[in-house]
């Protein structure tokens, strides 16, 4: 299937420095349309109804936690967009800040007006410090073209934290804080930033929003699979031809980005999501995209045959022992022991009880973690042993 | 107290604002010295030990000396399968520092960094806020050359 941009409509088409290019391409319709013609809740049962699912990773219903949001008590209410991306291998909210931020102005006012907000926050991770000045003009004008008199946007940078794009961090962050997991419940819509009912939203997301509105639901409902609907954009590296972003329907097989879009060749496994995603072999190429089966925020990271199943996963535990908060122990004890136990097996000198500690150890971290973190760190574990089991009893040291 | 050693106005200031002015701090004296940080904390009415907290927390924050030019190289799994190693090597030879280290004239300081969202153009590397993509061992002179 081609790719289907709705998402992506606008980049690489507008000039993301002139709100006048947006202008002319329906920019601003939406917000006018949700200001003057819709109620809160007629914009919420809107979302809901379109069943856009969040585009981070969790993919929570973004209808229900507005819905949320809206029936907190209190005047104070924040909408936040998660321009954290920190999940190796992703790289499209970087390419949507880019190329079109007025969009992203324009449904975060919307997520302002729905939920009862006047301020919203852009919380734009230290690596994307190039992007500040793009963001900052792209607000300006729209405050300037008169689009935000009841909701102003403002940007907070992070300085350099994975866990920072959990969204519990992300608020401790902003509140000047380490950015450290927080107990849930109660969860942001009732009590988030500074205590204040708050909605997080990943940028694709609220990309998202705009369209629905002027289209409406069934439009978007139509599109994707049964409990996933719309399109996913994906993130695509590592031994590929052609890198880059690409914009499918979900449901769309991961054959089509890998072989047919990226031009792949000799591939021996690809990791979706990240480092907390799933490692698929070659053999099941023709997986769907969706979060029915995998998808996570779309990050895909190709591997061919040269490349060395236990190395992978060794460095990926290295990663996340080493961005874990430290918060709860199931988190930063078990990504210690993992990265302990991938050394051992990466020199050669792994063991039958080492992958036993491995699976159970998993199996705590899946329940017990604080945070997605620690709650999907296991998955390239479970992945690699189930798929590439001979890899470990290679590195079995024979006493 | 309302000024940290004259240039970072604190006055009025609470928690919320830390770790903006920590990285401000950062970027006028080139790390966090342990009296800034003291500093800093009776400005915003903190416990030493919660600025020392948020100071180490960050990576992109540092406690010890770094060089007026931050070198990053991205370390992560999509620039590791772009040869990011040679990238690793080329820098530190041609500043003549390993990883971890400032140079001795306070001009570069090189370490690794994570992801850095440049996976479609990887190799990468930050030098300060700026992004360096498509690296190749070739680049990295010209690229630290122009470094003031």
């Amino acid at each position: 299937m081609p790719q289907k941009r709705i998402v992506l409509r606008n980049c690489g088409v507008i000039d993301p420095k002139h709100i006048a290019t947006h202008l002319d391409r329906d920019g601003f319709k939406a917000l006018k349309k949700a200001l003057d013609e819709m109620t809160p809740e007629q914009i919420i049962e809107e979302i809901k109804i379109s069943g856009l699912r969040g585009r981070g990773g969790a993919g929570f219903p973004c209808g229900l936690k507005w819905e949320l949001a809206r029936k907190a008590q209190g005047d104070e209410k924040y909408v936040i967009c998660n321009a954290d991306e920190g999940e190796v291998g992703t790289f499209k909210d970087r390419y949507i800040l880019e190329k079109d931020p007025f969009t992203l102005i324009e449904a975060m006012a919307i997520a302002g007006y729905a939920i009862g907000a006047k301020r919203g926050y852009i919380y734009l991770r230290a690596e994307y410090h190039h992007l500040l000045d793009l963001l900052l003009n792209a607000i300006s004008q729209a405050r300037d073209s008169g689009f935000l008199q009841h909701f102003d946007i403002d940007i907070r940078e992070g300085a350099g934290s994975y866990v920072c794009g959990e969204e519990s961090a992300l608020m401790d962050s902003i509140e000047g804080k380490r950015g450290e997991v927080r107990f849930r419940p109660p969860f942001p819509p009732s009590r988030g930033l500074w205590g204040k009912p708050t909605i997080i939203n990943n940028v694709e997301t609220l990309m998202n929003i705009p369209q629905i509105i002027l289209n409406g639901a069934h439009w978007f409902n139509q599109i994707g699979t049964e409990r996933s609907k719309g399109t996913k954009v994906f993130s695509v590296s590592g031994d590929v031809k052609k890198p880059g972003v690409y914009e499918l329907v979900l449901g769309s097989r991961l054959k089509e980005l890998v072989d047919d879009l990226a031009l792949a060749e000799k591939v021996k496994m690809v990791q979706v999501g990240g480092t907390t995603g799933r490692i698929i072999p070659y053999s099941m190429i023709d997986t769907p995209l969706a979060f029915e089966t995998i998808l996570g925020a779309g990050a895909i990271t190709v591997f061919d045959e040269s490349r060395d199943v236990i190395d992978i996963v060794y460095r990926t535990m290295e990663f996340l022992a080493e961005e874990c908060c430290g918060k709860c122990a199931p988190g930063r004890e078990g990504t210690e022991v993992m990265v302990e136990i991938l050394r051992r097996f990466s020199q050669g000198e792994g063991s039958d009880r080492d992958i036993r500690v491995l699976q159970e150890l998993s199996n705590a971290m899946m329940l017990s973690s604080l945070c997605g973190l620690g709650q999907a760190a296991p998955n390239p574990i479970v992945d690699s042993l189930q798929y590439f089991r001979s890899a470990y009893e290679s590195r079995i040291q024979k006493n | 107290m309302n000024k940290i050693r004259e240039g970072i106005p604190t006055q009025g200031k609470g928690q919320e604002e830390l770790l903006a002015l920590l990285k401000e701090a950062q970027g006028k004296f080139g790390y966090l010295p342990k009296e800034l940080m003291a500093e800093l904390a009776e400005s915003l009415g903190l416990s030493i030990s919660e600025v020392y907290g948020v100071a180490t927390f960050y990576s992109f924050l540092s406690t010890k000396p770094q060089g007026r030019n931050v070198i990053r190289v991205c370390q992560s799994m999509p620039c590791f399968l772009k040869n990011s190693q040679s990238i690793i090597e080329s820098v530190a030879k041609e500043i003549g520092i390993k990883l971890g280290e400032a140079t001795q004239d306070g001009k570069f300081s090189f370490e690794l960094t994570n992801c850095i969202g440049a996976c479609d153009e990887a190799p990468a590397m930050m030098l300060n806020s700026d992004v360096h993509v498509n690296l190749t061992p070739g680049k990295i002179s010209q690229i630290l050359k122009a470094c003031k």
